[in-house]
């Protein structure tokens, strides 16, 4: 399902050692501790590995002699290798603990602000559950990776090369038979690495996908129930689920498969070990305590071997992870800083469209532009007013002054400078938006209006609300101070929309580009928005889409866009005048108005009837 | 205060009985999700009891073989060597075999428990009403069914499995020890003492840390998925440098509360490997003793040692369970919470079925409030005859909104009744509601699917045919024809963007397919631009021919094609009559009707 949110990537198996070197420069600045971490690792294995040593000697040394004195060096040895095992794993975790946490905050915070960077086009393609879940989940995932798994995959490794050093040294015909009956182990290890990545993959992509399904039906919920589609969603999500369950079963047997082996192998290879052992020591070229030495040590061994498989899992899911992060990290980002940014001292706020493009990237060959060649300026001060029907370009355009996103062709200038030649941060500082979906955050009302504002003072807040007529938040449990957004207050479709105006024209920008700001607005609300925001627009350059002639009232001048340019640039009644188009968009009752006769072929005609009435009734009381 | 439902869900205050009471709750949740596989569940310990004792069984073996097959065979008897060898290759089999069936079984048993439940938490999400959605954020019910799940699925798979595998193997041992050599025995027994206090003090500090490591992440994981679903509001308010400032607050939070975590396990693990130690090296000095005294044998000694060396192994993994617990228990108290919040809009127990639907609405003496206790509509009246096309007119907070929801069934009122062609709608099965019913709204939410499919969902079989005719009808034909894929485009993918006018049309076409008798429009037209507006109401007039519709629009516009015009203030109807009518009796409606063509100058 959502094709959005399966990152459109091919599931190629990830090499792990390039997949997991690329995390490199995270963890150069900490890589002292980490080998640290690993050779306290391996002075603790290395002191386990010791001690079958000494029972061996105490085997073959004071149990046969009977030297009671010995015992006790050789318990106490033990006593001591074992202590001294405990503070090497102890120290192990004193490196290698702060460096990990510090290692994946870091990632976190590069990620975050990464993502804060890249453009809104590649916000558009992703979906964010999917990169919370590598904000999250993966980061986790890689941080138990390089405190535990790579340091143990290390230590174990030189931890078997060591043991299987000393079972060779003590009798190297066990010592053999011992690694040959172990070698199955790392073939099926190495196959079980083949197979596993790809289901563990598909599980990570499911589980986000069922994400976004819980997501949409909670969204969505006003639109299930209106329509009584809850059953409908619930057999969705159910496949789903069932999809995701199936790939966790696949995922169980072959992990059990492995865990399988691991047990049956080493246990025949003891078997092995043993009865030839045994007779080894019948035939008197072995003695008993080298054999006990040999036996303990093997199952010493035990764990290095069984590891193995958990930590090539664990290698693999730390690559996939970083494979995902990188997908993030090494996306591009291609609306960034100027190399030499130019500035504006004085802004006048003088905004001009030069024969602009713009197209998305994934766009099919044969479709037109969606921005074809807009031009279009807007002088200081004025306000102009864009309309066209939906699909145009519309809010489009609009996303181009603010570099939400750059156009592919032409320019669009601000005082003379291209806008990509300020930087983003002063850019913004002179333009400033509202959308028509108006997004707050889980902070104050008062936080959410000051968002963009140079001045953090109550009379801007106080006048941004006043302007964008939303005194009901004094009727908030705690006025201004409410938190609202996500986690706190919800408000409705109006409320917020008149918070995001409040937002834009609390900045107090030399532009302001407002989409179709007023939609959720009752008339007379948004009567009252018009006029305060009418003093505002005075003295500062707008350029607001607008569907109602009533929007359009505020503007000095009006673009009409269709089909990806500006058609038509005039006041109101000039287009009225002399362009059908606008006409056809703007005026479906004015038109009526002016002629009656005409109205019959208007949808809306009830009105006509309406008026008509109304007015033989009004010619009557005249009369 | 109380913590019924998902109240006081983020409290962290809880008194003694409140726990208490919230720990039933999630017990009796699970209680419930496992009963069905109480079965497979013996069968799966049965698998753990025999893989765990062949394991344990290995060291045993060992000791057999020095100490009685040795000698045999210095005796020329072969047989009690390839005894030993058979029976740890056996064991070795055995063992395998039932590991891989027993973690087999724990998945298959622990998935199907994770399904039941996802569908459960899905299900009942769905059916409970508006209002519980409309204080109950988004963010957390995902949470409850991913984060939530996923501890729960740890416990189950892996936390479970240590602790079953791990007490079952620590009480073998020490049966094993005491058979093979009770002195030792003893010893074991004695240093499980200072292991369980360990391990308790373990226990309590790292409840304690995790709670925070939770809350930690919960506060991180909210700030990351607001700016990414505002980054356009991020962005154009230039706030990333303080949004990166607040996030890293809350990173390092995070990050040292999970430091902390670590650490006290860097704690208790050495801690453990010290407690067996100062074990193995007892067994090891006491048995070597009793070896030279020839009280012991030295194979036996060997097993003891291997013992000794291995019985500490699992309370580790015991330890994690606990963990694991934590926050599995957590995460059922919050997940068992919404599934005890009832629906206030709840399915009838008798319904009765809708004979053929007129579309006639009645409002008897209906009053609601919210549960806060703010009233909206107090004590309403209205008929509405079948066929008629009703537009309500009013500001905003007039209770216009209520009216559409009370009708369409997201609310019940709080006093009196709403029927439907003289049925009382809290009668009406779901299914004749809402084929009857269909409401509009002014947030056209588009699902991740193609065009066609997004209209179908006004009747899932609808024909190719059927969805084309219904977006012609509002004119919503030409555009997706111009879509890359036509109605096959997927909303989602490229080419897919479609303008919020556009979903609103899309929304339109999803109503008429549904060809309800009640149509019901909030607001349904506020993005459209004037075409479009013009088309749908073209559309609308030939809909609403023969069928009942509720209009709510601040636009005039649109209630020009009502035959009757309700104006609403705080709850109450003010005006009632045609739009002739009212504009002559010059009250309120004539003038907003006044002000309404004045701007359109």
């Amino acid at each position: 399902m959502p094709p959005a949110s399966s990152a459109p990537q091919p599931h190629q198996r990830p090499k792990i050692i390039p997949a997991l070197s690329r995390v490199m420069p995270f963890l150069r600045p900490v890589i002292g501790r980490f080998i640290a971490g690993i050779a306290t690792a391996l002075v603790a294995a290395v002191v386990a590995l010791l001690i079958p040593v000494a029972l061996r000697w105490l085997v073959d040394g004071p149990l046969t002699s009977g030297d009671q004195a010995l015992i006790w060096i050789g318990g106490i040895a033990i006593l001591l290798l074992g202590l001294t095992e405990a503070v090497f794993v102890f120290l192990r975790r004193l490196f290698v603990t702060l460096p990990s946490t510090a290692v994946e905050a870091t990632m976190r915070q590069t990620l975050y602000a990464k993502l804060q960077r890249l453009p809104i086009a590649f916000h558009d393609r992703w979906q964010s559950g999917q990169l919370l879940s590598r904000a999250v989940g993966d980061l986790g995932m890689m941080r138990r990776f390089f405190a535990f798994g790579a340091v143990i995959f290390i230590t174990n490794l030189l931890t078997l090369v060591i043991g299987l050093g000393i079972l060779l040294a003590w009798s190297p015909l066990l010592g053999a038979l011992f690694i040959v009956t172990s070698i199955p182990i790392v073939v099926i290890a190495f196959r079980f690495e083949q197979s596993y990545h790809q289901v563990a993959r598909r599980a990570q992509d499911q589980q986000g996908d069922l994400a976004t399904a819980v997501e949409q039906s909670v969204h969505g919920i006003r639109v299930l129930k209106a329509f009584g589609r809850g059953r409908t969603a619930l057999e969705g999500f159910e496949r789903q689920a069932e999809a995701l369950r199936s790939t966790e079963l696949t995922k169980a047997r072959s992990e059990a498969m492995l865990w399988m082996w691991l047990t049956i192998i080493p246990f025949v290879s003891y078997a092995v070990c043993l009865v030839v052992g045994i007779w080894l020591v019948a035939e008197g070229q072995l003695t008993v305590g080298e054999l006990v030495g040999f036996l303990s040590t093997a199952v010493v061994l035990n764990w290095p071997i069984e590891s193995l498989g958990f930590l090539f899992a664990f290698a693999i899911d730390a690559a996939n992870a970083s494979v995902r992060l990188f997908e993030v990290l090494d996306a591009e980002e291609d609306i960034v800083d100027p190399e030499e940014p130019r500035t504006i001292a004085a802004p006048r706020g003088r905004l001009v469209f030069d024969d602009v493009h713009f197209r998305y990237q994934d766009a099919a060959s044969g479709e037109r532009d969606l921005v074809d060649g807009a031009t279009l300026a807007i002088e200081p001060g004025e306000t102009m007013a864009l309309v066209g029907v939906t699909g145009s370009g519309k809010t489009t355009l609009t996303a181009l002054p603010g570099r939400l996103y750059d156009v592919t062709d032409g320019r669009v200038t601000l005082d003379g400078v291209d806008v990509r030649d300020l930087s983003l941060e002063e850019l913004r500082t002179h333009v400033a938006m509202a959308f028509e979906d108006a997004t707050l955050f889980s902070a104050s009302v008062r936080d959410n209006v000051l968002m963009g504002a140079r001045e953090r003072t109550d009379e801007v807040v106080a006048e941004a609300l006043q302007v964008a007529q939303a005194s009901f938040v004094h009727d908030l449990p705690e006025g201004l101070d409410t938190t609202i957004g996500e986690e706190g207050l919800s408000l409705s479709g109006g409320q917020r929309q008149r918070l995001a105006l409040a937002r834009a024209v609390a900045a107090k920008p030399a532009v302001l580009v407002l989409d179709d700001p007023l939609s959720a607005l009752d008339v007379e609300t948004e009567a009252l928005v018009e006029d305060a925001l009418r003093h505002v627009l005075a003295s500062t350059t707008a350029l607001i889409v607008a569907h109602r002639p009533s929007t359009v009232q505020l503007a000095d001048r009006v673009a009409l866009m269709r089909d990806g340019r500006i058609d038509d640039v005039g006041t109101h009644s000039e287009l009225l005048a002399r362009n059908d188009h606008y006409v056809h968009v703007i005026a479906s009752l004015e038109e009526a108005q002016r002629d009656r006769q005409d109205l019959e072929q208007v949808a809306t005609g009830a009105f006509q009837q309406v008026d008509a009435s109304v007015d033989a009734a009004r010619r009557e009381e005249d009369r | 205060m109380t913590i019924q439902g998902v109240q006081g869900e983020e409290r962290d205050d809880y008194t003694k009985e409140e726990s208490r009471a919230l720990r039933t709750r999630s017990q009796r949740l699970l209680l419930e999700l496992v009963r069905p596989h109480r079965a497979k569940l013996v069968g799966i310990a049965a698998l753990v009891v025999v893989a765990t004792g062949m394991t344990v069984a290995g060291p045993a073996i060992l000791a057999f073989g020095i100490d009685v097959a040795l000698p045999a065979l210095q005796r020329s008897d072969a047989t009690p060597l390839w005894v030993a060898g058979g029976g740890y290759i056996v064991a070795a089999i055995v063992s395998g075999i039932a590991f891989y069936a027993f973690t087999v079984g724990t998945a298959r048993v622990s998935q199907a428990v994770l399904l039941t439940l996802r569908r459960r938490l899905f299900d009942h999400t769905q059916r409970l009403s508006l209002e519980f959605h409309e204080q109950y954020t988004s963010g957390r019910i995902i949470a409850r069914q991913t984060s939530d799940l996923e501890s729960i699925r740890d416990l189950l798979d892996q936390g479970l499995n240590e602790l079953v595998r791990g007490v079952l193997f620590m009480t073998f041992t020490a049966i094993a020890m005491i058979a093979l050599d009770p002195t030792s025995g003893l010893v074991i027994l004695a240093a499980l003492v200072p292991a369980i206090l360990l391990t308790r003090w373990f226990q309590s500090r790292s409840t304690v840390l995790f709670r925070e490591t939770r809350t930690t992440s919960a506060q991180m994981i909210v700030k990351f998925v607001e700016t990414m679903t505002g980054i356009r509001a991020v962005k154009a308010f230039r706030t990333e440098p303080e949004n990166e400032r607040d996030f890293g607050g809350k990173v390092e939070a995070y990050r040292d509360a999970n430091f902390r975590t670590i650490q006290i396990f860097g704690i208790y693990e050495p801690g453990i490997m010290a407690i067996g130690a100062l074990t193995i090296a007892a067994v090891v000095t006491v048995g070597a003793f009793r070896v030279v005294n020839g009280d012991l044998a030295v194979g036996s000694l060997l097993a003891v040692a291997l013992y000794a060396r291995t019985f500490f192994q699992p309370i580790q993994g015991i330890g994690m369970f606990f963990n694991g617990y934590q926050s599995a228990a957590a995460a059922l108290e919050k997940i068992s919470g919404v599934l005890e919040e009832r629906p206030t809009v709840p399915e009838p127990r008798a319904p009765r079925a809708l004979p053929e639907a007129r579309g006639a609405i009645d409002f008897d003496e209906v009053e609601f409030s919210y549960a806060t206790g703010k009233v909206v509509l107090p004590g309403f009246d209205l008929s509405i005859p079948a066929g008629q096309t009703i537009a309500l007119v009013g500001t905003t907070g007039a209770g216009k909104s209520t009216l559409a929801k009370l009708v369409s069934r997201f609310y019940d009122p709080s006093a009196g009744s709403v029927r439907l062609d003289g049925v009382d709608l809290r009668e009406l099965p779901d299914d004749d509601l809402r084929r009857a019913v269909v409401m509009v709204t002014q947030e056209a939410y588009l699902f991740s699917g193609t065009v066609a499919d997004n209209i179908a969902l006004g009747k899932p079989d609808a024909t190719d045919d059927e969805i084309e005719a219904a977006a012609r009808a509002v004119g919503a034909h030409e555009f997706i024809e111009a879509l890359p894929d036509g109605y096959g485009t997927d909303v989602n993918k490229r080419g897919g963007r479609v303008s919020a006018g556009q979903r609103q049309l899309l929304s339109f076409a999803r109503a008429f397919l549904a060809d309800p008798r009640v149509l019901i429009l909030d607001e349904a037209t506020a993005s459209l631009d004037i075409p479009s507006e013009r088309l749908v109401q073209e559309g609308l007039t030939t809909l609403l021919a023969d069928r009942t519709a509720i209009i709510i629009a601040h636009r005039l516009s649109t209630v020009a094609i009502a035959d009757r015009v309700l104006v609403m203030e705080h709850g109450r109807i003010i005006e009632d009559g045609s739009p002739t009518e009212l504009i002559e009796l010059g009250g309120k409606f004539a003038s907003l009707h006044r002000a309404w063509r004045d701007s359109l100058v």
